[in-house]
């Protein structure tokens, strides 16, 4: 067994008064596919977002890469920390957050090229494979407003994958999606499955969870109320709670 | 209306257009300076640079711009600082404006949506690029209409240096009254210069606001 | 000469005297301003030409033109038409001329913004023309036109100092007397700061709150 590449233990977080997240234990092995789902404000978001660090951790432990995520550190310290951080995590908006004053390839390059990862011709070589990859190599010089839902978030999954991260975070990419743009999107997800990118899927669309993932994570009330390999979590769910959000889910 | 006047004493009246214009123009780019500056500074987690920031803008809009004027060239000497009418003038308008377009600066930055810099930091981008890179290139087009409308307002508020005896329109309006006794047309002449400079000010406003807005 | 602020109490009289003008002529001008705002805003909205064209050449050229040349064309026009008023009065009507231009493009949007709908669903719950106005419009537009008006009012009392230049002797005019009897330039501009501070921070308070009550429903 490979050390986990996240470690979460006892994470907790409150807004305010609002307890969030109850205590959450979770690995994540390299290569690993993960979907979490539950209901609406069940802390999925919020859970991700700590991970790198959108959200501090009120108490618990976040470890990524054998680093720990949330040490306690001076504040130019932990700008650069975080920073190095966040350059090895992806993540995937669900209101995609494309910068609308550059173009789709602009969009693509510029994390690369401000942090030295490459040169800005190299940078552009590479931007050009990802929307290819993502099909979308004859949008490279369009602005944002001139896309579609679908395709602007396939701009952002190559933004994000421009990194090279070692794990990519989607927080519900196809929620604010027309159905028809859905499968455009998930497809592209699912290639990234296939070559064995690490992957954290927020999601409400249960269908492809269980078709992309090979372990399921169920949230309810800030606690993991259920988890395990999607045949058993989908098929024969052992909490009650996990099956009365299924058959809710599913009666839809 | 006195035609024959107006005809024989215009040229004064351009002259003094054209102060109005010079002090006008070096005022906003002083107010542009400070409220950028300010701005910035007042949007920082850091209290060493966001209170002076803070405490420059409630102050500078919390007090009428005359007496910060007054203060300035009548009270300046003795604090040590003396000044030419025109510079007091240029930096007391400059100053003042420089509150309000702080104002004007911060809201455009902050109303660049919160996910635009969720975005940026998930790159691994550091704080001073997400801001610079992509929370002020969209800012600055939100800030082209507020900034205009601080600056139409200066122009027509530099009136307030014809107290200190800059020669300027309002100061000409107000001698040429005083000799002639024809307020009527005075007004008028000097209407007629500063609803031109404003036009054409507005216009050059809408252009850059043409220029930056997104295609 | 260095700075004494000890003599300031010696005119603390005046500079009182010089607030309550003031703010007697903030208040005054506000006043008068929504109204002859109210009925700009009303005959710009007329279907006629000519009783909206005065009113879009008036705005135009008073929203182009700097306060204190207005200040100077009101007060000596005045007299020069036989009307001599007292310098006070002359402030009060530039000042309120002066906003009212501003009141009544803020009023006419709010009139313009309350949809049709509104006014239908009155109707048909079978209210009145009256009650539909008192009970459904007026109470929204004032709600929609409080925050733009407030920042006016607030503006106001800060231009008000403008009225010095005819001779009202407000605050910053007190100032000026204090000044030259005195000779403390510095101290008596700055006093007279620290009270428009106040001043401007109360009514800022005031408008705040007056805001909050009147879009509770929001
Ligand atoms: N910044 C915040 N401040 C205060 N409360 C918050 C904040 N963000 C989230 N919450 C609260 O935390 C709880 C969990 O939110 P979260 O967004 O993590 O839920 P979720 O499982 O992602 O739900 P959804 O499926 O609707 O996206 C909710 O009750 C939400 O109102
Ligand atoms: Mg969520």
């Amino acid at each position: 067994m490979t050390e986990p590449i996240v470690k979460i233990r006892g994470l907790k977080k409150n807004f305010g008064q609002l307890e969030v997240l109850k205590g959450i234990d979770m690995d994540i092995e390299p290569r690993q596919i993960f979907a979490l789902i539950g209901a609406s404000g069940s802390g999925k978001s919020t859970l991700l977002r700590t991970i790198n660090q959108l959200e501090e951790v009120t108490e618990g432990e976040i470890w990524f890469d054998g680093e720990l995520v949330n040490q306690k550190l001076p504040h130019r310290q932990r700008e650069r920390h975080l920073n190095q951080l966040r350059q090895n995590i992806g993540m995937v908006f669900q209101h995609f957050n494309l910068f609308p004053h550059l173009t789709a390839l602009e969009n693509v390059t510029l994390a690369p090229v401000l942090l030295r990862r490459s040169s800005k011709a190299e940078a552009i070589e590479q931007a050009k494979i990802l929307l290819d990859k993502v099909g979308l190599a004859d949008r490279a010089d369009y602005y944002p407003s001139r896309l579609s839902g679908g395709q602007k978030q396939r701009v952002a999954i190559a933004r994000a994958l421009a990194m090279t991260p070692k794990l990519m975070l989607f927080d519900e990419v196809t929620s604010a999606l027309d159905p028809e743009l859905v499968g455009e999107v998930n497809r592209v997800m699912k290639e990234l499955a296939q070559e064995h990118m690490t992957m954290i899927i927020v999601t409400h669309d249960l269908r492809f969870a269980e078709d992309v993932s090979d372990h399921v994570v169920f949230m309810a009330d800030g606690l993991v109320a259920e988890q395990g390999p999607p045949s058993q979590v989908f098929r024969a769910p052992q909490e009650e709670r996990t099956k009365a959000f299924l058959q809710q889910v599913f009666e839809d | 209306m006195d035609i024959e006047l107006i005809g024989r004493i215009w040229p004064f009246f351009a002259e003094a257009a054209w102060v109005t214009v010079k002090i006008s123009i070096l005022a906003i780019m002083l107010g542009l300076t400070l409220g950028f500056t300010a701005a910035l500074a007042s949007l920082s987690r850091n209290p060493v640079l966001r209170w002076p920031a803070r405490s420059y803008v409630s102050l500078f809009r919390g007090t009428p711009a005359l007496i910060q004027l007054f203060l300035l060239y009548f009270g300046g000497p003795q604090i040590g600082i003396h000044l030419e009418p025109f510079e007091a003038g240029v930096i007391g308008l400059g100053v003042n404006i420089g509150a309000y377009m702080c104002e004007s600066i911060r809201g455009a930055i902050i109303s660049v949506e919160k996910g635009q810099t969720e975005a940026g930091s998930c790159l691994g981008l550091a704080h001073h690029q997400v801001m610079s890179r992509i929370i002020l290139p969209q800012a600055a087009r939100m800030m082209v209409r507020p900034l205009g409308v601080n600056a139409i307002a200066l122009i027509k508020g530099s009136a307030i240096v014809s107290t200190i005896s800059v020669v300027e329109l309002s100061y000409t309006a107000h001698r040429y009254i005083s000799s002639t006794y024809k307020p009527f047309e005075m007004f008028i002449l000097a209407s007629v210069f500063y609803l031109a400079i404003v036009t054409i000010f507005s216009y050059g406003v809408k252009w850059v606001d043409r220029g930056v807005a997104l295609e | 000469m260095g700075l004494d602020f000890t003599i300031i109490p010696e005119y603390l009289d005046l500079l009182i005297a010089g607030t309550w003008w003031t703010v007697a002529l903030t208040v005054v001008s506000m006043a008068m301003s929504l109204i002859i705002g109210v009925v700009f805003a009303v005959m710009q909205l007329s279907r006629h030409r000519l009783v909206r064209w005065p009113v879009t050449f008036f705005a135009w050229l008073f929203m182009g033109t700097p306060l204190l040349l207005q200040l100077f064309l009101i007060y000596f026009g005045l007299v020069q038409i036989g009307l001599d008023l007292n310098a006070f009065v002359a402030g009060v009507i530039a000042l309120s001329l002066h906003f009212a231009v501003y009141n009544s493009d803020i009023i006419r949007s709010a009139i313009i913004a309350i949809d049709d709908g509104q006014y239908e669903a009155a109707r048909s719950l079978g209210l009145s023309q009256f009650q539909t106005m008192t009970r459904t419009i007026v109470p929204q537009a004032v709600a929609n036109v409080t925050p733009a008006l407030g920042n006016m009012m607030i503006a106001l009392l800060k231009e008000s100092s403008l009225v010095s230049v005819i001779g009202v002797m407000e605050l910053t005019l007190s100032a000026q007397r204090a000044i030259s009897d005195s000779f403390r330039s510095f101290e008596f501009y700055l006093a007279a700061a620290a009270i428009y501070y106040v001043v401007n921070l109360t009514l800022e308070q005031a408008v705040r709150i007056t805001e909050r009550r009147s879009a509770r429903y929001r």
